[in-house]
């Protein structure tokens, strides 16, 4: 009994990181470094931000502010290929998303490393990966500011990742 | 870390809803001082009532018998003070409903003809205000700060972006608010000039607290003097240095979220910078506009006001002199 109440406060010290908010400017440190020096030799980055439901939805709010729902149309692909299916042309590792929007790709994506903050960027790689199901529903938003046509991210299920070759740039999607 | 409070403001603009500046704040202050008036009276009658009551009471020693004859009969003639009492209640109360449905028949009935049509957002944690205009070239967006003629009715459509919140300027106007899928409206009037806080009035986040609204009325002509200034495009800088400025802005993380009208800066998630500079404060009523607060707000706005969704900004110090500069030429 007393050990079933030491396990239940402990789970609710574990559940209070999910939703730490950090009041002060973030360390510039990261896996990959800053956004003018590809990381081309980082396979896979530990982004912290996929633990901490506040900056997915952080995320979330860039991905509105920023306009990326212009071409991704709320990760249901439009003039930008779909983020919410299965089907990933650059990698749907989180290295490999981030290096995406610091540094853009071939056919239309732009590169934002020398606008989006670092920190930024990685809540945006986090709430990307939570579009196509990625992350735990503890962490993934659960709901929007804005209206949203599908369902929530934290209820979607796990995309199984497949790679998708690049199109020809004359061909469409 | 403590938060800064804004000490630099006047007293003038603290807000104060019992120093009414508008005929709307007129009509609740009214309100208030009817509800006020007629509750002493209720307050003085109860304490005299209680105070006859122990001066009438029997004197006893210790040696008296306690008085128990309430006990063995019904009292005599109760049910004239109950009914008195009764009746003093059910009638202050119809005064004060007739005092609530006159106050808001004489909110609601405020002339609104030549009115100013103002659009304001709730943000966490600022305001967005959109001044409306028929002719659409005419319109304008400020932040923070509005500024309304004396004399002249304004009508308030409120909306908000994020999450509820609610609008208060005490010395103008009741609150009312702000629901994200919503459009309210406020009608208001200053009838006297001078600079009137508001503040949120609806939990809305971490720095809920820090959000207030900087209301300047001012004589008509200046009205119009200021809102014509508004309406151009931010300048071109003169000088060299803002000249880097404008381009440290467009090529850096600021160009992401706000407006700086004439430039290719159009992005709605932060306030309007068009005329930054001819606003008295920065982050929401929080900090004086002068360089040195710009300059700590730039660099780490979360030690000033931890939460905030602006990014610190780590900017080598002759960019972030030169992004001063030009900040200080939008007026």
């Amino acid at each position: 009994m007393r050990a079933a109440a030491w396990l239940v406060a402990a789970l609710a010290l574990a559940a209070c990181e999910r939703e730490q908010r950090p009041t002060h400017a973030p360390p510039p440190a990261s896996a990959i470094g800053s956004p003018s020096r590809p990381a081309t030799a980082v396979a896979q980055a530990h982004n912290r931000y996929e633990e901490n439901a506040y900056a997915v939805s952080q995320g979330k709010t860039w991905f509105r502010a920023y306009n990326c729902n212009g071409c991704h149309a709320q990760g249901g692909g439009d003039v930008g290929p779909a983020l919410m299916d299965a089907k990933w042309r650059y990698g749907a590792d989180p290295a490999s998303i981030y290096q995406t929007i610091a540094h853009g790709r071939p056919n239309g994506m732009p590169a934002y490393g020398d606008r989006v903050p670092e920190d930024q960027i990685w809540q945006l790689v986090a709430y990307v990966r939570s579009l196509s199901g990625q992350l735990p529903s503890t962490v993934a938003p659960s709901r929007g500011d804005s209206l949203q046509d599908a369902e929530p991210e934290a209820r979607r299920s796990k995309e199984k990742i497949r790679p998708e070759p690049p199109t020809n740039p004359g061909e469409q999607r | 870390m403590s938060p800064v409070m804004p000490s630099h403001a006047p007293a003038s603009t603290m807000q104060d809803a019992l120093r009414a500046a508008g005929t709307q704040a007129g009509h609740i202050g009214d309100l208030w001082n009817g509800t006020l008036a007629l509750c002493t009276v209720v307050f003085v009658a109860v304490v005299v009532a209680m105070l006859v009551a122990v001066w009438r009471a029997p004197r006893a020693d210790a040696a008296t018998r306690p008085d128990t004859s309430s006990l063995s009969g019904p009292e005599h003639r109760l049910w004239r003070g109950v009914g008195w009492a009764t009746a003093a209640a059910i009638a202050g109360l119809l005064v004060l409903l007739a005092g609530d449905v006159f106050t808001s028949r004489a909110l609601a009935r405020l002339p609104l003809e030549d009115a100013v049509a103002i659009e304001l957002v709730g943000h966490q944690w600022w305001w967005e205000a959109r001044y409306r205009d028929a002719d659409v070239s005419r319109e304008f967006t400020t932040a923070n700060e509005l500024t309304i003629p004396v004399g002249r009715p304004v009508v308030v459509t409120l909306r908000a972006n994020d999450v509820i919140h609610s609008l208060w300027v005490p010395n103008l106007s009741g609150k009312k608010d702000l629901i994200p899928g919503r459009t309210a409206t406020l009608r208001l009037r200053a009838d006297r000039a001078g600079a009137y806080r508001g503040q949120c009035a609806e939990f809305c986040g971490l720095e809920h607290a820090l959000m207030a609204l900087l209301v300047h009325a001012v004589p008509p002509a200046d009205y119009e003097a200021w809102a014509a200034r508004q309406r151009q495009t931010a300048q071109e800088p003169g000088d060299a240095v803002a000249r880097h400025g404008r381009d440290v802005f467009l090529g850096t993380s600021c160009v992401m979220c706000h407006t700086i009208s004439g430039t290719t800066a159009q992005a709605r998630m932060g306030p309007d910078l068009t005329h930054l500079a001819s606003r008295q404060t920065i982050a929401a009523g929080m900090f004086p506009n002068n360089r040195g607060y710009l300059a700590g707000w730039i660099s780490d706005p979360q030690s000033l006001k931890p939460g905030v969704n602006m990014p610190a900004n780590t900017l080598p110090p002759d960019d972030l002199q030169a992004l001063l500069a030009y900040l200080e030429t939008l007026r």
